[in-house]
């Protein structure tokens, strides 16, 4: 037999669920003051997670997409990025966009029925949430593309989920990553399920890290719940990119242990068991042992780190509930650039109904 | 078509023991019933299996015909569309969903240029009989893309046929029509509706006809002309305006494409006015179709300038902001007055 071409997909984990090293750390790994600080982040997210959720449960928030279990991919991807890189998020990965400065007032407004909150502070050039699946990574690429025609030594970074992964415009992305040789890295974060449709369903490749084969890109499945994993992982694929040697994807294999969204319900397809089973690779727990193994972390320390989260997250929830309600032209205001007469019309007519002509 | 062994029986059943439902669990019903009596219907789409559906519209219609006939598709629009569009080329009957009214853009290009244009491209040879249900509509808070009016998007394709309907009963006989129509339908579904109210809807496999409107109220001051979740707006319109004196006529359009204008010419020939009134943006809305009709055929009958009372030409506002859009009962109101100062 002639072999026209043969591939493989290489697999990253360092830290196992137990918190063992089960391979030497990259040469590249950040030191372990560094890793603390990305644990604490990690903490930070997950306060705030579960603080989002009780506030749409008491109807102080609308439909929320949580983000429990996704800490370390999360965290690991915005960690690698340099502040003028570019992110294209899905519309969970909140871990990533609070590194590169989106507050979380900003996250709460957003699915609080606010537009203001797509208007980053910080993140000046990141992309908005993207609720349509996947149409980000198409817009990743083409920042990736303006970034190599203007010679910018700049990568856009796109999520996007396993279900996510089967959606045209990724395999868009990837194939015009590669046919322009981007400096573009698609990450799929497989957490198992896509609503309730189960990876399974999804596709019959191997791995979800494979569909950047067909592209030409370098492809990698990490341990999403490996911090290690994650970061090694997204260093190789930031560098490639930057140095332009092309575009990468990543699986980054992790668990939705919450809901899709706080208006879903997954006991109606997802059987408990395996939640149960998932919850014994929670991201926290290895790096919690790795770094109390390293007398980094103990429980006095957590305790201390988790009651000023709760407090620097309650800062923000304060201001996102006092924030007011914006008036309702406002629904008018950012359409044109130069609003046509009849926009302004309209707009008069709102404010009439309004009692404010 | 084949029929399953105990449908009769079953049939029988069912009508017997009617009980009233929901707009959405009259689409649960109908997808039943078409699927007990003709084996050619599948259901597609993402979650309609084990979850049944988002909304629940296909709640237990995988356990009651297993996944061969109700589908989890993988997550792209484009899969959906593209795979109904060919399995409907094949003989199957596929009723697939678009989970969101947000989510369908992906699937126009395999609509517009494919679905409805097989049996004209190939002079016959070749049809496509599927459905296209789509959740539609805002008011319910949902996240952004999830609250779109995008009709007139769809009824200004050649070849669809486009229907709304806005009561359970008309949900169970509009959709079993759909789904017997031989070319493409898309079925629009007013969210916001779907478990407004309940009534008896007997399971007794009654199609309604797909080129109907319907006069929801008799009138002889104005026509109020609305489909989809806005019924509800009018005829609160209507009952404030008939306080005051003001006896308005309410027509729920139902199937916007092919558009029975008869019924509604017929009514401003009696009421000499006509208040349209929907919550897509204004311009190009459907309800410019029915004005300029009324300017070709019923000018002569109008005594007043048509109203349209509509959302606004921007975007859907994130939920915060939602209601502000939509047309509301007040301006409907407003509108008919408008129309009563000419005579």
């Amino acid at each position: 037999m002639r072999v026209a071409a043969s591939f493989e997909i290489e697999y990253l984990q360092y830290l196992d669920p137990e918190g063992r090293l089960v391979a030497e750390l990259p040469a590249q790994s950040p030191p372990t003051d560094e890793i603390l600080a990305l644990f604490r982040q990690m903490l930070f997210l997950r306060t705030f997670d579960g603080k989002a959720v009780a506030l749409q449960r008491t109807g102080k928030l609308g439909t929320y997409a949580p983000c429990l279990g996704h800490e370390a991919t999360q965290i690991g991807i915005g960690a690698a990025m340099r502040p003028e890189d570019v992110l294209a998020p899905s519309y969970r990965e909140y871990g990533a966009q609070i590194i590169r400065g989106v507050q979380l007032r900003e996250i709460l407004m957003y699915w609080g029925g606010d537009e203001r909150g797509n208007d980053y502070q910080v993140a000046r050039h990141d992309f908005p949430w993207s609720v349509p699946i996947s149409t980000q990574c198409l817009h990743a690429a083409g920042a990736a593309l303006a970034f190599k025609l203007r010679g910018e030594p700049r990568v856009a970074v796109t999520c996007c989920g396993d279900g996510g992964s089967s959606k045209t415009d990724t395999y868009a992305a990837i194939n015009a990553a590669g046919a322009y040789t981007l400096p573009f890295v698609q990450c799929i974060i497989n957490n198992g399920w896509a609503i309730s449709v189960p990876r399974s369903a999804q596709t019959g490749a191997k791995t979800l890290a494979q569909k950047g084969l067909a592209g030409g890109l370098h492809c990698l499945q990490v341990d999403g719940n490996d911090l290690f994993a994650v970061l090694e992982g997204m260093r190789r694929a930031m560098e490639r990119a930057r140095s332009g040697d092309g575009g990468s994807v990543i699986e980054f294999l992790t668990y939705r242990l919450h809901d899709h969204t706080t208006a879903d319900d997954a006991r109606r397809y997802r059987d408990e068991a395996e939640v149960k089973d998932a919850w014994t690779r929670d991201p926290m727990t290895r790096l919690r042992t790795w770094l109390t193994a390293q007398g980094a972390w103990d429980e006095a320390r957590e305790k201390d780190w988790i009651a000023e989260c709760t407090r620097l997250v309650d800062v923000e929830i304060d201001a996102y509930l006092g924030t007011k309600t914006q008036p309702p032209e406002s629904m008018f205001d950012f359409l044109y650039a130069d609003p046509p007469p009849d926009i302004l019309e309209q707009r008069a007519q709102l404010l009439a109904r309004e009692g404010r002509a | 078509m084949k029929a399953v062994a105990d449908t009769p029986a079953r049939d029988a059943a069912d009508a017997a023991t009617a009980r009233p439902i929901t707009l959405i669990e009259a689409i649960t019903q109908a997808l039943a019933h078409e699927m007990r009596h003709d084996d050619s219907v599948v259901v597609l789409g993402e979650d309609v299996g084990v979850n049944g559906g988002v909304f629940r519209a296909t709640a237990g219609l995988q356990q009651q015909f297993g996944p061969q006939r109700v589908l989890d598709t993988p997550l792209d629009e484009t899969t959906i569309a593209g795979l109904t569009v060919g399995m409907a080329a094949m003989g199957m009957k596929p009723v697939a969903e678009a989970q969101f009214d947000g989510f369908v853009y992906p699937m126009l290009d395999h609509i517009i240029c494919h679905a409805v244009r097989f049996r004209y491209r190939t002079r016959g040879r070749l049809t496509c009989p599927m459905v296209l249900r789509v959740p539609w509509g805002g008011g319910i808070r949902a996240p952004e893309h999830h609250s779109e009016a995008n009709e007139a998007m769809f009824t200004n394709v050649p070849g669809l046929r486009v229907v709304m309907p806005s009561s359970p009963a008309r949900a169970y006989g509009l959709l079993l029509a759909a789904i017997r129509e031989p070319d493409p339908v898309i079925y629009f579904e007013p969210k916001r509706i779907y478990r407004q109210y309940k009534e008896v809807v007997p399971d007794d496999g009654e199609a309604l006809p797909l080129d109907v409107c319907y006069v929801l109220r008799d009138g002889s001051d104005v026509t109020l002309v609305t489909w989809g979740a806005q019924v509800k707006e009018a005829l609160e319109a209507a009952e404030q305006l008939a306080s005051e004196g003001i006896s308005a006529e309410v027509i729920d359009v139902a199937t916007l494409k092919p558009l029975d204008f008869a019924t509604i010419a017929e009514s401003v020939a009696k009421t000499g006015r006509c208040v349209i009134v929907h919550e897509a943006p204004r311009t190009a809305g459907f309800g410019a179709e029915i004005a300029a009709r009324l300017a070709e055929h019923s000018m002569y009958d109008l005594v007043a300038p048509v109203e349209r009372v509509t959302g606004y030409d921007t975007h859907m506002p994130l939920f915060r902001l939602e209601m502000k859009y939509m047309p509301g009962v007040d301006k409907v109101v407003a509108a008919a007055k408008r129309t009563l100062a000419h005579s």
